[in-house]
């Protein structure tokens, strides 16, 4: 009976970790953090040789007894913060053995199902028509203010266009191309109705919540950290969606002719 | 423009993008204060260097030396991940300017005007990830140092 106590607890273990990783992943935390924080579930667990490899579309895990070996695949892969928050406070509090594993792993599967505070989509649209709108006026040294509330209205109506074409398709960068698209056409309204605003800059700082440059700089860091393939791969993604913002401004652009 | 009120205006706006971004990223609720404060001194620093003509790459360097120390005596503080603060405080830094000018030329068919947008997006990445390297060994090697000395 032992044995098969034994059994149920890798799995266990197993589970828990592979469960973490990913979800820490789609939060957009940095690969190493991510390997340690499986590390330091597992040692706190007992074991002393943990194996963990991972890359951002997937995890492959076993531990030194037991003859596990299980992976887990990754399909999303968004930033929030407060998912990498969650995770890392549990594991931490795991380590200083204030909860014991079963406890962790309730604690995981309630975040896995969304058992976190997230904004109001309202809240959210007002920060992504704030920040355009700011950072237009950061970028251009010139301060004007005709452009301002221009760029708060396109960027905002982009984050919208983006929060809800992503329920209808599974291909991140189909909603990318679908929001560049719509920010493009509001644009170039804007422009035809008040001939004072120029559309570059509009669209320089409406663009902005959904540029890659994050994304772009994580790759780099984590290169530079010697997490070769993993940023590799963010470098891929990050191209991809830069391609689908500027192929949906560009074509908007041609048509219509700005 | 005086030039005091130009410092005033960059540090609400920096103040309102950085919390802008916190929002859309769903930083948690207890750090939103520091995260937009960590991007005011990133987006200052930032400034103040380019208004000295220090030149693009040194400016973003600069900007995101301060971000990773920053973000690492914030995540000791309020017992968190250092990522919770780099991602809305980087945002100002971020080329975002030069890469969509990058695929307005590819449009338009310059291609040349192109390929030296890109070039400017790639070297200012670099930077920013080379100063928050830079910072991250720093502050390993202070705390070497303070463990040898204790």
């Amino acid at each position: 009976m032992g044995n098969e106590n034994e059994k149920l607890f890798y799995q266990d273990l197993l589970d828990t970790c592979l469960k973490v990783g990913e979800l820490m992943i789609e939060g957009g935390s940095e690969m190493y953090r991510v390997e340690d924080t499986m590390i330091r579930i597992a040692k706190s667990a007992g074991e002393t040789d943990p194996r963990v490899f991972i890359v951002p579309t997937g995890i492959f895990m076993s531990l030194d007894r037991g003859n596990y070996c299980q992976t887990i695949q990754i399909h999303e892969r968004n930033i929030n913060l407060e998912l990498v928050d969650r995770i890392n406070s549990l594991s931490r509090s795991f380590a200083n053995q204030e909860l014991t594993l079963k406890q962790v792993r309730q604690e995981v599967n309630k975040i896995a199902q969304g058992g976190y505070p997230t904004f109001p989509l309202w809240l959210q649209v007002l920060s992504a028509a704030i920040a355009s709108a700011t950072l237009m006026v950061m970028f251009m040294d010139n301060y004007d203010w005709i452009d301002f509330p221009a760029a708060a209205v396109v960027g905002a109506l982009g984050f919208i266009s983006f929060y809800y074409f992503k329920h209808y398709t599974k291909i991140k960068f189909l909603s990318e191309l679908v929001a560049a698209i719509v920010m493009t056409a509001v644009a170039v309204g804007l422009v035809h109705i008040f001939p004072q605003m120029i559309i570059d800059k509009i669209l320089t700082g409406a663009i902005m919540p959904l540029v890659p440059g994050l994304a772009l700089t994580n790759a780099l860091r984590d290169l530079f950290k010697g997490d070769l393939l993993s940023g590799m791969v963010k470098i891929c993604e990050a191209g991809i969606t830069a391609f689908a913002l500027g192929g949906g401004v560009g074509i908007v652009l041609k048509f219509l002719g700005a | 423009m005086p030039f005091w009120l130009e410092i005033v205006i960059n540090i609400i706006f920096a103040y309102l993008t950085s919390l802008g971004f916190a929002i859309i990223n769903n930083v948690p609720r207890r750090v939103l204060n520091l995260a937009g404060i960590s991007g005011i001194i990133c987006w200052l620093i930032y400034w103040l260097a380019m208004q000295a003509n220090m030149g693009r790459l040194l400016a973003n360097l600069f900007g995101s030396f301060a971000v990773g120390i920053l973000g690492i005596i914030f995540a000791r503080k309020k017992k968190c991940p250092a990522t919770v603060f780099y991602i809305p405080a980087i945002v100002s830094l971020v080329p975002g300017v030069p890469a969509y000018q990058a695929v307005r030329e590819l449009t338009a068919g310059n291609l040349n005007c192109a390929s030296d947008a890109i070039l400017r997006v790639i070297i200012v990445t670099g930077a920013i990830a080379l100063g928050m390297l830079l910072s991250n060994m720093c502050v390993e090697i202070f705390f070497r140092i303070k463990k040898i000395y204790k």
